[in-house]
């Protein structure tokens, strides 16, 4: 494996951290400190595709800023999934900057500047986690990602922002302080003070079974941004934020940053072959498909629209930490398909809720009826996502799900199989009602909207856009299916 | 010219004092600059003896040049000796940059805290700081003993001479420190009498050849202890602390609250290794678990204690308490990570302290309150003060990559292979508490001020909302903070140091420990 010592991983992650200074210096005119943002996400995303032709060619990107203790270095090194994950944040924050200033401005939200400076300040934090080189510098990114998104969570500042917020950071910095941390420190010291990522751990396989499921356990739960059960309830509480911070961070940043974290520890910390020497991550994999079918069953219960998006989410989370667990190299792809795949449907659907909210100040699934015929292209947009998410075919979420339907299968586990299928049968059953009620149902108090009432175009046109993407994906889905082959070691 | 550095770091600000006695009495304008040069070359001295010993390892100083003579025992100190290492060098560095920055932080409180006395209070401010940079540099322990009386002094004056509570909890210390203080030169007593002599290099020397059983040795050993830990509020001995900072004037509190039980922890941790030795304190006497057992005992009533006061300066008091005793458990390890934790602490908690008692300062003048709801709705008001306090917090929390988080992985690393888990249990404990404090307040200052927990908007009235939207982003000017730069400046500088010490703690540990391996306690690192 070439790897290129460069500073264009450092220049990513920096893109959207400086952008900061624009932003406050242009509080005073929105039209500019808004360009601010989008010049720096188009920066950003310049930055990692010129980085995304030499991954491809099976180069590593590495960057390297100072020992922060006796052998860890605070480093980036930029691999397949790294990259992957930074293409989907970073293309990802340049259509919520446009759907957050149509939704911004269309709610007529306080403290606009402080929201879009912290909104660049987690995006640098999401890409310094996905460019982690290893496990100490992928935690402080970690911390610096749960700090930076409080903000931006009780954004409203009143009651229900406040308490929102709490569970958000009890959760957050108790489960990775008390759990991850010390987990941390063990593979450290057992390590021979070494943390980077590697294929291969000559290492771990000195540890006996029950360690390596305790450890296990406490990343899993540790990296409690994944949303495993029962780690998983900051989660619909957080959706007292605005709508885009709901759409980027809690559909895509800072969940994915959860699963992606574990998805390092499966494979960059332990390896994949000697856990399947084990015979111990079946733990990770029942706790996970307990947490996929429940988060469905609560999934049905829900009214507030962006609650059911949220169980949904957490049971989506889950899928990919099954599919990681299973060992098999499909499912693994498919887990890491799932990232980009799951990533573009839901915030769809959170841009669809979002602007619903904006263009009717509906927030409840039983005030949808009839929306379809005033928001046409919202509620169509939603369909493709929930088709997506389901995992129906001509949207992306298809690919990832076979994938990992497929390892599964490998690994002969019938009844995760069965999780996995039966869990898509759940995710139709409270999405079609949705779309079912919005076009089909009659409005309650019985007008008929014969015009289209949207939402402003700057909410609009993202979602539509997102929505494509996850059609797209169906056809096109090469990029990433060759980053994640990269991660696969060859048998 | 460099030869002399060590001596220039105490000098000037002694000099300095003896200047503003002459003259500041009539030309008030001239004592502020007299302190800020005097403290900047202190500050210059300090860091090119610092420098100085990087290059060529430790720095001795003959006071008045007299060499050491031969005589029938040996080889004798007759003079007073100064003693630079790696060590004494990064104090000495922290105590000359505080006592500087904090001058020009206090130029308003000094003013408006005790109009009339300007110049009596810039005499002692200077006398504190040439006595705690005594006391870190000085090889000579009895000389110890007077520069302890002459910082004592002065801050028993520098306390008193703020409010009328003041005067009562300065007399309090007082009692107290004269106590300590006493118990200290008891104690150098005894050492005197088994060795003949006060220069501490010569004591390790002649205690070396000296039955290690001793009783009077072990006698004096407990009492330089007694006397240090009442110095430095080493809890059940903290007593005097809390009302004493509480209540003294602004830039009495944000100088002594950083440096005096720092310093006083080096002073232990120098007794025990270049006085007492390693071998003799760790190997032969076997106390780690009696005074480690203390030390969690201090961390964790500190913290207590902390969580529980709704005043912000006797919070922040508190929090030194249990800060007190994370470096003398870190100390008394007895491995050469713990001591490097506890030496390093002694860095990373001067800079916090003084960040923190620094923000406080600010919002106490600016808001008028001293309870904890003063932080309400600061965060619009005061983003820039609020910025420092935040990175502050985040250090006292241990949060990477600020150095809070690595003193705590040093101390942490040291207890676990000391085997000390109460400890490493202790730390972390007191980690979560200042997690609860600091997030109260953070999220105080975050959240709209004025309104007590019951009283927040309930209704989802978006109208209203909005319109409370509008008013706030419509007057962002007149409420941003209208503190003067000499304040903010000083304290982002401490802010930001927490970071670098945080970001360049390999060498930094890398120092302490090669330091600590001329001292006969180095494995690993």
């Amino acid at each position: 494996m070439e790897i290129i010592a460069s500073q264009l991983p450092l220049f990513a992650c920096l893109a959207s951290l400086l952008a900061v200074i624009p932003i406050l210096l242009f509080r005073k005119t929105p039209n500019l400190r808004e360009a601010a943002t989008i010049g720096a996400g188009a920066l950003k995303l310049a930055i990692v595709l010129t980085m995304l032709p030499g991954i491809l060619g099976g180069k590593v990107y590495e960057f390297t800023f100072f020992e922060a203790v006796k052998g860890i270095p605070l480093a980036f090194r930029v691999d397949g999934i790294g990259m992957l994950f930074a293409l989907v944040a970073s293309s990802l924050w340049i259509l919520t900057s446009f759907y957050a200033i149509g939704y911004m401005r269309g709610a007529k939200e306080a403290g606009q500047t402080r929201f879009f400076c912290f909104f660049a300040i987690s995006l640098s934090a999401t890409l310094g986690v996905a460019f982690a080189a290893n496990l100490f510098t992928l935690y402080v990114f970690y911390e610096m990602l749960s700090l930076a998104t409080y903000p931006l969570v009780t954004h409203h500042q009143d009651k229900e922002a406040r308490s929102g917020g709490r569970t958000y950071l009890t959760y957050l910095l108790s489960t990775s302080i008390g759990f991850a941390l010390p987990a941390m420190l063990f593979c450290y010291f057992k390590s021979g003070e070494s943390l980077t990522f590697t294929e291969t751990s000559n290492w771990a396989a000195a540890l006996s079974g029950p360690t390596v499921l305790v450890l296990l356990l406490l990343f899993v739960f540790g990296f409690a941004k994944a949303g495993v059960m029962p780690f998983h309830s900051w989660l619909p509480n957080a959706m007292v934020a605005p709508t885009p911070v709901s759409a980027l961070l809690h559909a895509v940043a800072v969940v994915k940053v959860g699963v992606f974290s574990i998805i390092r520890v499966f494979t960059g910390v332990f390896g994949t072959d000697f856990l399947q020497t084990l015979d111990v991550s079946q733990v990770i994999s029942w706790i996970a498909a307990i947490t996929v079918v429940t988060s469905s069953l609560i999934a049905m219960t829900q009214d507030n629209l962006k609650r059911l998006l949220a169980f949904s989410t957490i049971g989506q989370l889950s899928y990919i930490v099954l599919g990681v667990s299973l060992l098999t190299p499909h499912a693994v792809q498919g887990s890491m398909l799932h990232i980009p795949m799951h990533a573009f449907g839901k915030i769809t659907l959170f841009f669809c809720a979002g602007a619903i909210y904006v263009a009717s100040g509906k927030k409840y699934i039983s005030q949808l009826s009839g929306l379809g015929r005033a928001m046409p292209w919202t509620m169509g947009a939603f369909a493709i996502g929930a088709m997506s998410v389901i995992g129906l075919p001509l949207t992306g979420g298809l690919l990832s799900k076979i994938y990992m339907i497929w390892g599964a299968a490998d690994a002969q586990q019938l009844a995760f199989l069965a999780v996995y299928l039966v869990s898509s049968v759940l995710n139709g059953v409270y999405f079609f009602p949705i779309i079912y009620r919005a076009f089909f149902k009659a409005p309650a108090d019985g007008v008929i909207h014969d015009k289209a009432q949207e939402a402003p175009l700057a909410c609009v046109v993202p979602l539509v856009i997102t929505a494509s993407v996850s059609v797209i994906l169906f056809f096109f889905p090469n990029v990433f299916f060759e980053l994640t082959s990269l991660m696969i070691p060859a048998k | 010219m460099t030869e002399q550095f060590p001596i220039l770091i105490i000098i000037a600000p002694l000099f300095g004092a003896i200047l503003i006695a002459l003259l500041g009495f009539r030309h008030q304008s001239l004592c502020l600059p007299t302190v800020l040069g005097s403290l900047a070359i202190s500050c210059a001295a300090a860091v090119g003896t610092f420098l100085k010993v990087l290059e060529q390892g430790t720095v001795l100083y003959n006071l008045s040049g007299w060499e050491r003579v031969t005589t029938p025992r040996g080889l004798f100190s007759v003079s007073i000796e100064y003693r630079v290492d790696a060590i004494s060098g990064l104090v000495l560095v922290a105590i000359a940059a505080v006592g500087l920055l904090n001058a020009i932080y206090s130029k308003v409180h000094v003013v408006t805290e005790t109009p009339n006395k300007v110049p009596h209070y810039y005499i002692l401010y200077l006398l504190l700081v040439a006595g705690l940079a005594g006391m870190t540099i000085t090889n000579d322990a009895f000389n110890l003993y007077v520069l302890i009386e002459i910082s004592s002094l002065s801050s028993y004056a520098l306390i008193a001479i703020g409010s009328r509570r003041a005067v009562l909890a300065s007399f309090n210390y007082l009692i107290m420190g004269t106590i300590g203080a006493s118990f200290y030169l008891l104690g150098v007593g005894y050492l005197y009498i088994k060795t003949g002599t006060l220069n501490m290099t010569d004591i390790h020397a002649a205690l070396v050849t000296l039955p290690k059983d001793s009783p009077s040795i072990q006698v004096a050993l407990i009492l330089i202890l007694i006397g240090l830990w009442i110095k430095m509020a080493f809890f059940p001995l903290h007593g005097w602390l809390p009302n004493a900072y509480a209540y003294s004037p602004t830039a009495t509190s944000t100088l002594m609250g950083p440096l005096v039980t720092k310093v006083m922890i080096y002073v232990m941790i120098r007794m025990m290794l270049s006085l007492f030795g390693a071998e003799y304190v760790f190997d032969h006497l076997q106390w780690t678990n009696i005074i480690v057992g203390l030390s969690v005992i201090a961390i964790v009533a500190g913290s207590l204690f902390a969580l529980s006061r709704s005043d912000l300066r006797k919070m922040l008091t508190y929090l030194i308490v249990a800060e007190v005793g994370y470096m003398v458990g870190g100390a008394w390890l007895a491995n050469s990570i713990g001591m490097t934790g506890a030496i390093y602490h002694i860095l990373s908690d001067a800079m916090m302290t003084f960040t923190l008692f620094m923000v406080v300062g600010i919002i106490i003048t600016r808001t008028g309150k001293t309870e904890l709801t003063a932080f309400q709705g600061l965060f619009r008001k005061m983003p820039i003060t609020m910025t420092g306090f935040t990175i502050a917090a985040l250090s006292m929390i241990g949060l990477p990559p600020t150095c809070g988080f690595f003193s705590k992985y040093y101390l942490v690393r040291g207890g676990i292979e000391a085997g000390q888990w109460a400890y490493v249990g202790a730390l972390l404990f007191s980690s979560l508490i200042n997690a609860v404090i600091f997030f109260r307040l953070i999220e105080m200052a975050y959240f709209h001020g004025g309104k007590a927990y019951g009283e927040e908007i309930t209704d989802k009235d978006h109208e209203h909302h909005h319109s409370r939207g509008r008013d706030l982003d419509a007057q962002p000017d007149e409420t941003l903070e209208q503190v003067p730069w000499s304040m903010l400046a000083p304290m982002l500088m401490a802010a930001a140091s927490l970071l670098a010490i945080g970001i360049f703690n390999r060498p930094i540990a890398g120092w302490i420990n090669a330091a600590l391996e001329t001292l006969n306690l180095a494995q690993g690192g």
